[in-house]
């Protein structure tokens, strides 16, 4: 394969040295060579990209120079005229810069009229709600700062959150700002009034004619105000019908469930009581309800300190790396139809006779599903089997009948009413609507939050269908591509502001409170249903307090209070209901040569995020691209068709064409091309429109998530903003032991073994002075058994520090400003690899290589062992970052933060407890110093110590995995003291003596004692000598 | 060719190099100077929409800083009183001074009244009032005897040196918890003494004190 020749095509775009787009001649990634380099490695060899494998000049650029691409300003000729004059205007600006403040008119103190009962100016208040993900409520707390709201963190008391939060959910508060919402009622695009759509909607429903006129579409309803409004709608106009439709919604778990038990149900998961989980294509601690609180328990059960500690194991399943996946004991990747197949030949293995026949798929090997059938076995009542939200009804089917001929029901699985109001698929639904639109039967459709002028399968032709309709109605947060093409568009609020309530994964219901007025305008849900009930004037809150006085019995206020201030209901959650499972028959689906597979995007979702900056830059788990999405295929693929990173790619079925860039990703299901929906957006705002390539059009409502696909290199190059090679650190693979990986077994048989435990014997070093650190002495343990990769800890603490973007062409240049990032690091087998990950933040070293060349001593050490950064001083010479082995310095090269002087509605997100940098400035991950000084003035004001687990750092708090450890050192009994402890405990780069604060927990793996293929933790092939 | 300039030029060329430099160095020493005295604004009284005197109100009343003020001991900002706190007692005193005219509009209109900013620190400094107060830093140590102020001026430069002269010795400046809004306090005759016992009282860490992160982040 490796000798495959190409006619060279035309770049795209001028091409540099080093540049991946760089003509033929250069080829910078040739996969074969890379293979047969990788089999010939011997032991433990981590490598973070292919450029890395292949050695690329672009790769080279990035290792070797702190600011990779900055030069050439400086290398162009300059002549002496030229040099003079800029020294001219230099040393003149320099005097300018140095005058007094000029004159100015005083700041102004605004303070209130009436002020709010226990609001203090200048402290933060925190009001349970909660965020909506699919429709399904996350518990999160809301941080505001005299009525405005910063930053949303997630409810320690919601089920579902356990005080987590997706990085979704932290990035929501820049949605909540933007200055691109719908912000006016309009009819054809005319202004007009609350009271004027009011009446035309009274107008519209007096004259509905019988029959089914009147169609109402909303997104997932799991509130059980909004679905006893919905339902009031409807009984007042006899033939009306609701669908629904979430292009991302698990049409497979309702047919599954349906096809397996005979009714509409929900499973829900105790992962703590599982030791074996096996995952169908779940991204279970990423995707769907329960998300959060599986990862949360599935990392509680899996954390290992001690050789003494147990854990559980993970087989997962699928076709594209997830960050679930990557913390798999054993994990295999194959094609849609195969993971399908695997499930019904392991159902058939473990005595569910009314499976259908499948064989093994040819990518397994028959011992690997032997061990696994052979784990399910002895762990009978211990196991937990997932599906995915994009598997077909089939596999949902098999692993609810997996899970209930293994005993497993009842202990980590139960079943629970359905959450969701009406279950429905939705697909099939919106096929409905269509059909009727194009009958001409629908008179009035009220589109409440869906976009599926956007999002609906291409084959349905929903917008066409949309225009038959006398009267449309689009309530949403943007005037996006359905608003824009409705009779009316109603501005909807955010969950920040309004009143209402929503189901968690388990049933329990928050009421959401809302934080403040509508900031661009706009009505909520319920309010508009009350305007198509004809009670226009009635508020969100009447609705949803009338709506739960009417549940409740007893004192009313008091479960109001107690309601709102917990976040969650007493007593919601929805009893465990019997089950008795119906005779399966089911089909399986077919596989194809070349399949492309649909997964929502990590942070836009289904695209209703692409307007939001923070996510659009957020480096996707693996592959780390931002601001596009691309064509995943496997190196085999690429081989195969021809094409490397970088190239275009056009998918074709049925006559749709569609060119995507691509992305070579090790550990990708062979001959399976996922893209990412959510991209391509034509009405998103400014930020999201046009970023990256819609793929809806390839979609069908028969085949929403796989389906057959011819695929052929296209023209030209599209150059990728991916940070995967930024911020290497040098020495990456045999020696450094930057990643450490072991299995459980090894570590119980030698606590000390050396894929844990290097001694390194330091020099002694009288460069730094060395410290003495009386008070506190802040630390902080990154556990990497746990860690998934999933980037909430980075939207954290974007949001918590006020860390700016940069957009798509500073990130090729490697300027992206994230305080923390996760390196996703691969061993083994380029098709089949193992994936970890490792988030690296500031290390606060007590021996900071940053300190002492700082000219201007910008950045010092402090008594607390913080490394801190004093913005003020600091004058942008660049040489703490230059001097940094974690490279984990970002440097303001424009104007990137938005200040004061020309603040947009943007700005209001920021918290005020942290400086808002300037360009020329560098800054880093600070432990969040602010939370460190607020809990030592409230310490001290009481006169006690700070307690362990008082200061919580963004990044911790957010991790769905707690995968992130903080205290104080010099407290013996803190759980950050405990984390180091172990016997795992490591710092990165630990022979450079800089003695890092954090450190990270080796990752232990679990592997099958039978299985000798490759495995998540320890391929069995890896001996010790190049650890060693 | 003739010369175009006559020998003594060279002088001149020379004494203007001299004095240019002269001229910058005097700029060097001279700008930072002006921006920390003259243009500081110190002692220099900040007009208000509302004339409010404290010295009335205080000195003459006896009202306690805290009754406006509320949250000075147990927040970064010690609060600038709403319009509600002046009506508790204008709705019933004064009512219909002209004086006060902006207050009742205030408090008719729902519309809040814009206080000019007196103390303005730098974006990058986070003062906390509540961290002072309760370890032992007067009212009057900083804001002067603002009982006495017919206006509102800055008692003290509110520069970083000016900070430092505490944090670098809290004992020269810190007395006790009970005498902080006494605003007539005055300093005893063995204030190091008294002052290093506090010191140790509060458990204020001296050498924190003077560390970056205490007040930049």
């Amino acid at each position: 394969m490796s000798d495959t020749t190409r006619p060279g095509h035309a770049p795209a775009v001028p091409t540099r040295a080093g540049d991946p787009l760089a003509p033929d001649g250069a080829r910078p990634v040739d996969l074969g060579r890379l293979r047969e380099r990788l089999s010939q490695q011997r032991g433990a060899a981590y490598w973070r990209s292919l450029d890395e494998l292949a050695e690329t000049v672009e790769f080279q650029e990035f290792l070797r120079k702190e600011f990779p691409r900055q030069a050439a300003p400086l290398e162009a000729s300059f002549d002496r005229r030229d040099f003079l004059k800029l020294l001219g205007a230099s040393l003149a600006l320099g005097g300018l810069g140095a005058c007094a403040r000029p004159p100015q008119p005083h700041e102004k103190i605004v303070p209130y009229v009436r002020a709010p009962e226990d609001t203090i100016p200048g402290r933060p208040e925190f009001y349970a709600t909660a965020a909506l993900d699919g429709g399904y409520a996350e518990g999160i707390l809301a941080e505001s700062h005299q009525g405005r709201p910063t930053r949303v963190e997630g409810n320690p008391d919601h089920p579902a959150s356990l005080g987590a939060a997706h990085a979704i959910t932290s990035a929501t508060v820049l949605s909540l700002y933007d200055p691109d919402r719908s912000q006016q009622l309009l009819q054809r695009g005319s202004p007009r009034s609350w009271t004027q759509f009011a009446a035309a909607m009274a107008d519209a429903l007096g004259a509905l004619t019988d029959g089914p006129r009147l169609r109402l579409l909303t997104e997932t309803v799991t509130s059980p105000t909004l679905a006893a409004e919905i339902r009031a709608l409807l009984a007042a106009h006899p033939g009306a019908a609701w669908h629904q439709w979430d292009p991302l919604h698990a049409d497979g778990a309702v047919a599954g469930l349906r096809a397996a038990f005979g009714e509409d149900l929900a499973p829900v998961y105790d992962l703590s009581r599982a030791d074996v989980v096996v995952s169908f294509g779940a991204d279970f601690t990423q995707v769907g309800p329960g998300r959060l609180r599986y990862a949360k328990d599935f990392a509680r059960r899996r954390r290992v300190r001690s050789a003494d500690d147990d854990m559980n194991r993970l087989w997962q399943i699928e076709s594209t790396p997830t960050p679930t996946g990557s913390l798999a004991d054993h994990r295999v990747a194959l094609a849609p139809a195969d993971v399908a197949a695997l499930a019904a030949w392991l159902a058939r293995e473990l005595g569910v006779a009314d499976a259908p026949a499948a064989a093994l798929p040819a990518r397994v090997e028959p011992s690997w599903a032997d061990a696994l059938a052979a784990d399910l076995r002895d762990h009978r009542g211990r196991s937990a089997l997932f599906a995915g939200a994009d598997q077909p009804a089939a596999v949902h089917a098999l692993v609810h009948a997996l899970n209930h001929e293994l005993g497993n029901v009842g202990h980590a699985v139960r079943y629970v009413a359905p959450v969701a109001a009406a279950p429905a698929l939705h697909h099939d639904g919106l096929r409905d609507l269509v059909a009727d639109l194009r009958a001409g039967a629908v008179e009035l459709l009220v589109i409440v939050g869906a976009n599926p002028a956007f999002t609906a399968p291409a084959d349905l032709g929903f917008a066409d269908a949309m225009a038959l309709a006398r009267t449309t109605v689009h309530a949403g947060e943007y005037l996006d591509e359905t608003g824009r093409d409705a009779t009316w568009h109603v501005p909807s609020t955010h969950a920040l502001e309004a009143w209402g309530d929503a189901r968690a994964f388990d049933g329990s219901v928050t009421i959401q409170q809302p934080l403040f007025a509508p900031f661009y305008g706009g009505k909520s849900d319920l309010e508009l249903l009350q305007a198509l009930l004809g009670r226009p004037e009635r508020s969100g809150y009447e609705v949803i307090r009338d709506a739960w006085r009417e549940r409740v019995s007893g004192d009313f206020e008091a479960f109001w209070r107690r309601s709102l201030h917990l976040g969650v209901v007493d007593g919601s959650a929805a009893p465990t209901r019997e089950v008795t499972r119906r005779p399966l028959d089911l089909t399986l689906p077919v596989g194809d040569d070349l399949v492309v597979h649909f997964h929502p995007d990590h942070a836009l979702a289904d695209g209703r995020h692409a307007n939001n900056g923070w996510l659009q830059e957020l480096p996707r788990p693996f592959s780390k691209l931002t601001w596009d999405n691309a064509a995943i295929v496997a190196p085999a693929t690429a081989e195969r068709l021809d094409v490397r990173s970088h190239d275009r790619l056009a998918l074709r079925a049925d006559g749709v064409e569609v060119i995507v860039p691509v992305w070579v990703q090790p550990g990708q299901a062979p001959d399976v091309i996922s893209v990412a929906l959510g991209f391509g957006r034509a009405a998103a705002g400014r930020v999201g429109d046009g970023v990256g390539t819609d793929v809806y059009p390839l979609r069908t409502a028969a085949q929403p998530w796989a389906r057959a696909v011819r695929a052929e290199r296209a023209r030209g190059r599209h150059r990728l903003a991916t940070t995967q090679i930024h911020h290497s650190l040098e020495g990456t693979g045999e020696r450094r032991h930057i990643v450490r990986a072991g299995t459980l077994a090894e570590l119980r048989q030698d606590p000390a073994h050396p894929k844990f435990v290097h001694p390194v014997t330091h020099p002694v070093s009288d460069i730094t002075p060395d410290w003495t650190y009386d008070s506190y002495a802040w630390g902080m343990v990154v556990d990497m058994t746990v860690c998934t990769g999933c980037n909430a800890c980075v939207t954290a603490c974007q949001s918590e520090n006020n860390v700016p973007i940069v957009g798509k062409e500073q990130v090729i240049i490697g300027r992206e400003m994230h305080w923390i990032r996760v390196d996703a690091y691969y061993r083994g087998d380029l098709d089949d690899p193992s994936f970890y990950n490792m988030p690296v933040a500031c290390q606060h070293c007590e021996k900071a290589p940053c300190e002492p060349v700082c000219p201007v001593a910008a950045t010092v050490h402090d008594a607390e062992g913080l490394n801190v950064m004093v913005y003020n001083r600091c004058v942008g010479t660049r040489y703490c970052a230059n001097n940094c082995p974690y490279k984990v310095r970002r440097f303001n090269y424009l104007q990137f933060a938005e200040l004061a002087v020309n603040a947009t509605e943007l700005s209001l997100a920021h918290n005020p407890d942290v400086t808002v940098r300037s360009r020329g400035v560098m800054e880093k991950c600070t432990y969040c110093v602010q939370r460190i000084s607020s809990a030592r003035i409230q310490a001290n004001n009481q006169g006690r110590r700070i307690r362990d687990g008082e200061v919580v750092t963004a990044c911790q708090s957010a991790c769905p995995s707690e995968a992130i450890v903080f205290g104080d050192l010099n407290d013996p009994a803190s759980a950050v003291v405990a984390a180091k402890a172990s016997v795992l405990d490591y710092k990165l780069l630990e022979e450079l003596n800089t003695v890092p604060r954090t450190s990270y927990l080796a990752r232990v793996g679990n592997p099958h004692p039978a299985v000798t293929g490759a495995s998540a933790a320890a391929p069995a092939e890896a001996g010790t000598e190049g650890v060693l | 060719m003739p010369q175009i300039f006559p020998p003594n030029a060279n002088a001149f060329v020379r004494w203007a190099l001299v004095g240019g430099g002269l001229f910058v160095g005097l700029l060097i020493v001279a700008l930072p100077i002006y921006a920390r005295t003259v243009n500081n604004a110190v002692r220099v009284p900040v007009a208000q929409p509302v004339a409010f005197p404290h010295n009335l109100h205080v000195e003459a009343l006896g009202i306690d800083c805290r009754y406006c003020h509320t949250s000075v001991e147990v927040a970064a900002s010690a609060n600038v009183p709403p319009t509600q706190t002046c009506m508790t007692c204008h709705s019933q005193v004064r009512v219909g001074d002209p004086q006060l005219a902006a207050v009742a509009a205030s408090w008719e209109s729902d519309r809040p009244l814009a206080w000019n900013r007196v103390h303005d620190l730098g974006a990058y400094v986070y003062f906390d009032h509540s961290a002072h107060v309760n370890n032992g830093v007067g009212c009057s140590t900083c804001h002067g005897r603002i009982d006495q102020m017919t206006g509102i001026w800055k008692n003290e430069p509110m520069t970083m040196g000016w900070c430092l002269e505490c944090h670098r010795a809290p004992e020269r400046f810190v007395r006790p918890r009970s005498e902080v809004f006494n605003m007539a306090y005055v300093p005893p005759a063995d204030q190091l003494t008294l002052g290093a016992e506090l010191v140790a009282a509060y458990h204020i860490d001296a050498n924190h004190l003077v560390q970056c992160s205490v007040c930049h982040r």
